[in-house]
């Protein structure tokens, strides 16, 4: 098994997810509370990649990161090589695919917050900020760690994206998806097996560990 | 036979609640001026909140029906709805003027607002609830402020726990001293113990009422129950369909309603147009035939002319039945009249009675029992001349 493809999925993964907190919240928040008039048009576009085959996201990245395109230029003038085929370039790509997956579960459990309970905390001479911190968030944590989760184990999972932006170098853009279908189109079987079998079992254990802690009472113990 | 009224007992808390007035000061920082005009294209024809009044510090009652606009008043002036025109000052801060374009956050209103549905963190214990709106104060002085509301309103000993798991009656006990904590300049109550027995709720009011002492400020309080109107009455502003159309003590605008709107909600059951028939200057009392009927009664004076249209009301509790002709009363109008049906409510008994125009009548289990009454029996009305209360038409 691959396990340098392994630790670098993992990498990736943990990454995007954590990123996608610091920017799905924000627009989630948004999404929630906004009264402009053309919202449903941003959650259309945060909600593409849902629907949108993940060749056709990761090619339009991979234009987009590309040295023709203003954001390849700017990076490559920055950095002096280009995002396309590197692990930067994997990470944008990812979070761009992830991303309706942490801010639906997010902008879920803020819509079912009590607006009374906003309202009180503004009477109480609570800021936006505050309110949000001491009451919004506390009470999202069930959406938020299903977004956490969800997003993370999407992220590993990934395959059309990473093929077009990140192509197959090994330590930097090789995930283990990509190892399997490597494996796959060597006729290795049992080492395709092995690795996809490891992948099953993380994303259930991710799953199952989301809809545990979602629990909301623990009436039956599942180990008594 | 006694009427049942709920309010016999409540009166002496009428006189209690004016004393509270008197003694208040008239420090025009905490006088809250309200001119408000909101529209809603709630259904097809829509919804119209229109209304103008001053609360000095003391309790207000606003009264109405449900729907009459009475929470969303209080959401326009805490911030939560921006009214479409107005003004709304606390003494020299303006809090809103569509004039000049000013609208103060909701955060910066230091309005207290307790919700009919209390909104308490359910996260938080009822400490931190209470330490929620305690922000820019250090760390000591919250506790202190903390420690003694909690001592205020007895629930010292519910600190630690979370709103789930305390009882309705002291769920409201710290929904009220987390927004009395905070040393709000105007208090807004929606119905907060709506949900409460009469025993709880008027514990609760008393602390509230020994708060107010210290603290003068205005305190809106929604109602829709003529009882706690009674109970807390100083002053009483009734709403009916986004306006106001009657504003003073209680005793004024609940016992002597100038309007059939405010008569109904006071508790008038028995409301009839009438004809001045007589007028008799020298004994202070008038003659009034009631419209679709024979039926002369006797009602106190008004200013009316003879002929005029007038509106009568007279409470169900205060008619009384006889199942003879009754002699030797002080009582001016014997009407006979035949029982038409006969339905418990409670401890209530609600008669039907035609006397030659629908009448309800209120009685107690025993009485109806001890008349042996049952619907076809013939009986006698005997109402006195002030239970017939004159409203305009």
């Amino acid at each position: 098994m691959d396990w340098q493809a392994f630790l670098l999925t993992i990498r990736l993964a943990v990454l995007v997810a954590a990123i996608l907190v610091l920017i799905g919240l924000p627009i989630a928040y948004w999404i929630t509370y906004s009264r402009w008039r053309w919202k449903f048009l941003v959650e259309a576009i945060v909600a593409l990649p849902i629907v949108l085959p993940p060749t056709v996201l990761g090619f339009y990245v991979l234009v987009a990161l590309g040295p023709h395109s203003p954001i390849g230029r700017w990076w490559e003038a920055l950095t002096g090589h280009t995002l396309a085929f590197t692990f930067q370039g994997l990470v944008i790509g990812s979070l761009l695919y992830s991303l309706p997956f942490a801010v639906q579960p997010f902008a879920a459990s803020f819509a079912a917050v009590d607006p009374k309970l906003i309202a009180a905390s503004a009477t109480l001479g609570a800021s936006k900020l505050r309110t949000f911190f001491r009451v919004i968030l506390p009470l999202s944590a069930s959406g938020l760690v299903t977004g956490v989760a969800l997003s993370f184990a999407h992220t590993m999972g990934e395959f059309g994206v990473v093929l077009m932006v990140g192509g197959n170098i090994p330590g930097v853009t090789r995930t283990v998806s990509i190892d399997i279908y490597d494996q796959v189109q060597a006729s290795n079987y049992a080492s395709a097996n092995q690795t996809a079998l490891v992948l099953l079992t993380i994303s259930f254990v991710v799953l199952s560990a989301v809809y545990a802690l979602n629990r909301r009472v623990w009436t039956v113990w599942p180990w008594r | 036979m006694d009427g049942v009224a709920v309010e016999i007992g409540s009166r002496p808390e009428i006189s209690r609640a004016q004393k509270v007035t008197e003694s208040g000061s008239t420090d025009s920082t905490y006088v809250l001026f309200a001119k408000v005009r909101k529209c809603f294209a709630r259904n097809a024809q829509g919804f119209t909140l229109e209304v103008k009044f001053a609360a000095p510090p003391g309790l207000t009652i606003l009264f109405g029906p449900s729907g009459a606009g009475k929470s969303t008043l209080l959401d326009c002036l805490a911030g939560l709805t921006m009214p479409d025109a107005g003004r709304v000052a606390m003494g020299k801060t303006i809090l809103f003027d569509s004039t000049l374009g000013l609208n103060m956050p909701v955060s910066r209103r230091r309005v207290g607002y307790v919700f009919q549905d209390l909104a308490l963190f359910p996260h938080l214990t009822a400490e931190q609830n209470i330490q929620y709106g305690l922000i820019h104060i250090n760390r000591q002085k919250c506790q202190q402020r903390c420690a003694s509301i909690l001592q205020a309103f007895r629930i010292d000993h519910l600190r630690l726990r979370r709103p789930g798991e305390i009882s309705g009656g002291e769920r409201q006990r710290v929904a009220l001293a987390r927004a009395l904590v905070t040393d709000p300049h105007l208090l807004l109550l929606d119905e907060p113990l709506a949900a409460l027995d009469a025993r709880t709720k008027s514990h609760i009011l008393d602390d509230l009422r020994a708060w107010n002492q210290a603290h003068r400020i205005p305190i809106l309080y929604v109602t829709h129950s003529r009882e706690e109107v009674f109970a807390l009455g100083e002053r009483v502003i009734v709403l009916e369909s986004g306006r106001i159309v009657a504003e003073g003590t209680p005793h004024e605008v609940m016992s002597a309603p100038q309007q059939e709107t405010v008569a109904q909600l006071a508790g008038f059951e028995n409301i009839f147009d009438a004809v001045v028939v007589a007028a008799h200057e020298e004994r202070g009392t008038m003659t009034c035939r009631l419209s679709g009927s024979n039926v002369e009664i006797e009602t106190p004076l008004v200013r009316a002319a003879v002929g005029s249209m007038l509106r009568v009301g007279i409470r169900a509790g205060d008619i009384l039945l006889a199942t003879s002709q009754p002699i030797g009363l002080s009582a001016r109008n014997i009407l006979p009249a035949k029982l038409l049906s006969l339905a418990q409510r409670d401890v209530l008994v609600v008669g039907k009675l035609d006397c030659g125009v629908q009448t309800e009548v209120h009685l107690t289990l025993a009485a109806r029992d001890s008349l042996h009454l049952a619907p076809g029996h013939e009986v006698w009305l005997v109402i006195k001349t002030h239970s017939c209360h004159l409203m305009q038409r």
